[in-house]
């Protein structure tokens, strides 16, 4: 069978089991739909959370990224792992004591205000959207690239395979389907690993082969990258560029980010005990482990051979993958000095994203019309999703392998999709229809809503994903930055401080959302040309900010709350009752 | 259960909580990327240690962090009877 009906068979028998869970897994209540009834076991929970965690960027983009930026993304390796340590010791246990559904319940009910319940509850949807836009396009692009249909074709199918199993399952039906996913994906992610790990480095455990010698005699692999590195006037490779504060502040919004997120929050209230939600997180980070210690092993070897295979080589001689991929647009060259052989330096090659002509070159090549850049000699432009999409091809892997790396990118895509949009569904007929809107609602009507919000919040995803606002990858900034300056804070003092009222966890939430807010619309909308170094608050980037939004959410909400009158007894008491596990019985809504 | 025993099981928590957050933050934000510079002048194979420890070493140690909080806590709750059912 050649490449195209392989992935067509991998990827429908995928889709086929997806279906199967989801109409053995049907919801018949609002609490197996919000919380799988909480009785998810802890092995499973961990691997469905390491689904939902793992998206379309951290499967497709995230090893490109790390390929290009060296050291410098050290910061999403600590950053989306270490927030797995806060949620395990500070958060997770006692949130899965409280036995509620939502994040808005815990603020709503902590803090004895609706007012601080709807700010929760504009976050979790605003965080939520701006997540899923993202995940339907990650589908879409998929399907286009390994089975050549319209993309937008590909996120219609992508909608209503979702559609299927989150609408009839909830989130019991959602949590089986992302355990069946997580296999998929970790498959499709660590055999083109080995792979290509053996052929480098002559061992077949990628996390050991990246800091061992080339198997072709030329010392260790690292090395052999910072020289090519330098030859090339690029940054060395393990030692990045970014300044060092900015590196802090940015893995710290990113870790801080992650324990807030409600979609990774509410994983937790679906184990059976308090000690279940403790080990959950620990299985949930030893599956995304796996996957993030992989990442920058297939960085550094991605890196090597695409150097090692481009640079100074004749364009006519470069193998078949070059032009498969020049075909995508995903790799385009312009042969400024006329030699007909690829300069690969440092420096854009041209202005933008390459805009083709329709025209080829002399040697076949795929002439773009943008200005090319005089200020360097660099030729070639390389999108960095390339990194894992090409990897297969680049190291000469089976057809099957390609085509499972097609199967584990439509399951990281779909299976965080799924989680998000039932983040939004909750949040609008748990939280605000039957907690604000409507209390008398009864359990068939809330759950006959619930379905009909994910329905909506489907729609609604695939319309983002089939018309992307220009801003998607702009506003992923945003959500961590706004979970790490609202929910954090207040999810940490409600447990850690009985003392904490709703004067200072309102005012804290506000302050630090607009302060965080307010910084990246500047430097990433309003005056996007000043977003340097040299005009940044203290030297952090947009993408650090929510760290400084964080610590000023704290500092007001403790200044506030020793101003304003204790809370009432009965909260000071609900607040000892979550510091031990004892009598924590199933997640209920009332 | 009685306020005093609630005190002091809440006060070795919290000292758990700190000293593996010190832990935490020592690999991570320490290793990683404060003392970066110092730590990549030694080698461990093809290795320079502050970039393992940023690649690395810094995800392996918080898997390990958990389990012993885990561990930790699973027999505090038992010492002090505060088991769920």
């Amino acid at each position: 069978m050649d490449v195209q009906s392989l992935t067509y068979t991998i990827v429908g028998i995928t889709f086929l089991i997806y279906i199967a869970i989801a109409v053995w897994a049907k919801a018949g209540s609002t609490k197996e739909f919000y919380v799988a009834g909480g009785g998810v076991p802890p092995v499973l929970n961990g691997m469905a959370t390491a689904a939902d965690w793992m998206s379309a960027a951290s499967f497709i983009s995230m090893a490109g990224l790390i390929s290009f930026m060296g050291y410098d993304g050290s910061v999403y390796l600590m950053g989306w792992t270490g927030g797995y340590v806060l949620l395990a010791l500070l958060l997770a246990p006692y949130l899965r004591k409280f036995g509620k559904f939502t994040v808005p319940d815990f603020v709503g009910d902590r803090y004895y205000s609706n007012a601080a319940r709807t700010v929760a509850i504009i976050c979790a949807i605003f965080v939520s959207f701006t997540y899923v836009a993202g995940q339907m396009r990650g589908v879409g692009v998929v399907f286009s690239r390994f089975l050549e249909v319209d993309i937008n074709t590909g996120i219609i199918i992508g909608m209503c395979i979702v559609f299927f199993y989150a609408v009839l399952g909830g989130m019991k039906g959602i949590t089986y389907t992302q355990v069946a996913q997580f296999c998929v994906l970790i498959f499709a992610y660590m055999v083109p690993a080995i792979f290509i790990s053996m052929l480098i480095a002559g061992t077949p455990i990628p996390q050991i082969g990246f800091g061992s010698e080339l198997v072709d005699g030329g010392g260790f692999l690292l090395d052999r990258l910072n020289g090519l590195h330098e030859e090339l006037g690029f940054a060395s490779y393990t030692d990045g560029s970014k300044p060092m504060i900015d590196v802090f502040f940015i893995t710290f919004a990113l870790m801080v980010g992650t324990a807030g997120l409600p979609h990774v929050i509410v994983r937790f209230f679906t184990v059976p005990k308090v000690r279940d939600a403790r080990i959950s997180a620990g299985w949930a980070l030893i599956f995304i482990s796996l996957l993030y210690t992989t990442a920058p092993a297939i960085a550094a070897f991605a890196r090597y051979n695409l150097i090692n295979t481009v640079s100074n080589q004749q364009y006519s001689e470069l193998p078949s993958w070059f032009k498969t991929w020049e075909g995508t647009g995903l790799l385009a060259w312009a042969d400024k000095n006329g030699d007909g052989a690829i300069q690969y330096v440092k420096g854009d090659p041209f202005a933008g994203k390459p805009a083709f002509t329709g025209e080829t070159g002399e040697l076949g090549q795929r002439l773009v019309s943008n200005e090319t850049t005089t200020d360097n000699a660099n030729e070639l432009y390389i999108d960095r999703d390339i990194i894992v999409l090409a990897n297969p091809e680049i190291a000469k892997l089976p057809a099957w392998v390609i085509a499972l790396v097609a199967a584990g990118g439509l399951a990281a895509a779909l299976s965080t999709a799924a989680g998000l949009l039932l983040v939004i569904s909750t949040s609008i007929a748990h939280d605000l229809i039957k907690k604000q809107l409507n209390p008398g609602i009864s359990e068939k009507s809330e759950l006959l809503s619930a379905r009909i919000a994910v329905a909506i919040a489907i729609v609604v995803a695939g319309y983002f994903g089939i018309n992307p606002p220009g801003f998607v990858a702009q506003v992923v900034a945003f959500a961590f930055g706004l979970a790490a300056a609202s929910f954090f804070p207040v999810i940490i003092l409600g447990i850690f401080s009985k003392r904490m009222n709703k004067e200072g966890a309102i005012a804290g939430m506000l302050t630090g959302i607009i302060f965080t807010a307010a910084y990246i619309i500047y430097f990433k909308f309003v005056n996007p040309g000043m977003n340097k170094p040299e005009f940044w608050l203290f030297g952090i980037s947009p993408e650090g900010i929510g760290t400084l939004g964080m610590l000023i959410n704290f500092a007001v909400s403790f200044v506030v709350s020793r101003l304003t009158p204790a809370p009432p007894q009965e909260i000071q008491e609900l607040v000892d009752s979550l510091r031990y596990p004892k009598g924590a019985g199933e997640a209920s809504a009332h | 259960m009685e306020q005093g025993k609630l005190k002091e099981y809440w006060k070795i928590n919290l000292s758990y909580l700190i000293s593996l957050l010190v832990v935490w933050f020592v690999v991570s934000f320490g290793f990683g990327i404060l003392l970066v510079d110092q730590l990549n002048a030694i080698h461990i194979g093809g290795f320079k240690l502050g970039f393992w420890f940023a690649q690395q070493g810094s995800i392996y140690t918080f898997v390990v962090l958990i389990f012993v909080y885990v561990a930790l806590m699973n027999r505090l709750d038992k010492k002090f009877d505060v088991l769920e059912d």
